[in-house]
C-alpha cells in the first residue's frame, strides 16, 4: 500500500462519515420517529454500494486501489456498527424489545441482502 | 430558530476529520491483522471495540450534562466521527453475503450474528463502565469543573 493511497482512504473515509451524518440528521428532521430510521437506511445503503464495489472488482471492472477508496474508505466511514449497536441497546433499555431486535436483526437481514444484490449487480456491469 | 446540528459547517468538518482518524485507524489494523480463511475477523475486533466505546462515551456525556457546547463538539468529533469511521457494517454485511454465496453458510451466519449480538453486549458494558466513570469523577470533585477536567486527564 502506497502512502497516497493510504491517505485516500482516509480522506474517502471522512467524507463518508460527514455524509452520515448529514444523511441521519436529515432523515431525523423529515422523520422524527422512535425508531433510529438513519441509520439503518446508512447502513443498508452502504452495504448496497460496497457489495457493487467488490462485484465490479470482482472482474476486473475497476482500476486497482479504487475498490479501497470507495469501499474501505468512503462505504466503511459511511456506514457504522457502533452507532446502530448504541441503539439497539437504548431500545431495548426502553423495554422496546421488539424494535431493538428489529434493529439488530431485521437490519443485518436487510444489510445482508443489500450487500447480496449489490454484489450480484456489480458483477453484470 | 437555529439551523439543524447537520447543516453546520463546524459540526460537518469536526465529523469528517474524525471520520478520517477513525478510518485510517481500521486501514491500519486491516493492514496489520491477517484474515483467516477469507474472513476479515478483525473488522469483528474493531467494531467490538467501537461498540464498547461509544457505549462508555455517549453515556459518560449524557450524565454529564445537556449535549451543547463541548460536549456535543466531543461526541460530534469522538463518537460520529472517529468511532462512526472506525467502526463498519457494510463489510459486516457484505462478507456475510459473500459466505452465504459461497455455501459457507455457518461461517457466515457466525459472522453476522455473532457480530450483533456481542456487539450488544460490548455496548451494555461500554453504557455500564461509562455510568461509574462518571460516578467516580463526580465523588472525586464534586464541583462542576473540577470534576470535568479530571475526566479530560483519566
Amino acid at each position: 500500500m502506497t502512502p497516497l493511497l493510504f491517505l485516500g482512504i482516509a480522506v474517502a473515509g471522512g467524507v463518508g462519515a460527514a455524509l452520515r451524518f448529514f444523511v441521519d440528521g436529515l432523515v431525523r428532521s423529515r422523520w422524527p420517529a422512535g425508531f433510529p430510521v438513519g441509520t439503518a437506511l446508512i447502513n443498508v445503503s452502504g452495504s448496497l454500494v460496497l457489495g457493487f464495489v467488490a462485484g465490479l472488482l470482482g472482474h476486473g471492472a475497476l482500476p486497482p486501489g479504487w475498490e479501497l477508496v470507495l469501499g474501505t474508505g468512503l462505504m466503511g466511514g459511511y456506514t457504522t456498527f457502533s452507532t446502530a449497536s448504541v441503539e439497539s441497546v437504548r431500545l431495548i433499555q426502553a423495554r422496546r424489545y421488539a424494535a431493538g431486535a428489529l434493529n439488530l436483526f431485521g437490519v443485518l437481514v436487510l444489510a445482508v441482502a443489500a450487500g447480496a444484490l449489490g454484489l450480484w449487480l456489480g458483477g453484470f456491469v | 430558530m437555529s439551523r439543524p446540528v447537520h447543516r453546520h459547517k463546524r459540526f460537518l468538518a469536526l465529523v469528517a476529520v474524525g471520520g478520517a482518524l477513525g478510518t485510517a485507524l481500521r486501514e491500519l489494523l486491516s493492514l496489520l491483522v491477517p484474515a483467516i480463511d477469507g474472513v476479515a475477523v478483525v473488522i469483528v475486533g474493531i467494531n467490538l471495540l467501537g461498540a464498547l466505546a461509544l457505549g462508555v462515551l455517549l453515556e459518560a456525556l449524557v450524565r454529564s450534562g445537556p449535549d451543547e457546547g463541548r460536549r456535543r463538539a466531543i461526541r460530534l468529533f469522538v463518537g460520529t466521527g472517529v468511532l462512526g469511521g472506525f467502526t463498519t457494517y457494510s463489510t459486516l454485511a457484505v462478507t456475510t453475503a459473500g459466505l452465504l454465496g459461497e455455501g459457507r453458510a455457518a461461517v457466515g451466519l457466525g459472522y453476522a450474528l455473532g457480530s450483533v449480538i456481542l456487539g450488544a453486549l460490548a455496548t451494555t458494558l461500554g453504557i455500564v463502565i461509562g455510568g461509574a466513570w462518571h460516578r467516580r469523577a463526580r465523588v472525586a470533585a464534586p464541583s462542576n469543573q473540577p470534576a470535568r477536567s479530571t475526566g479530560e486527564r483519566g
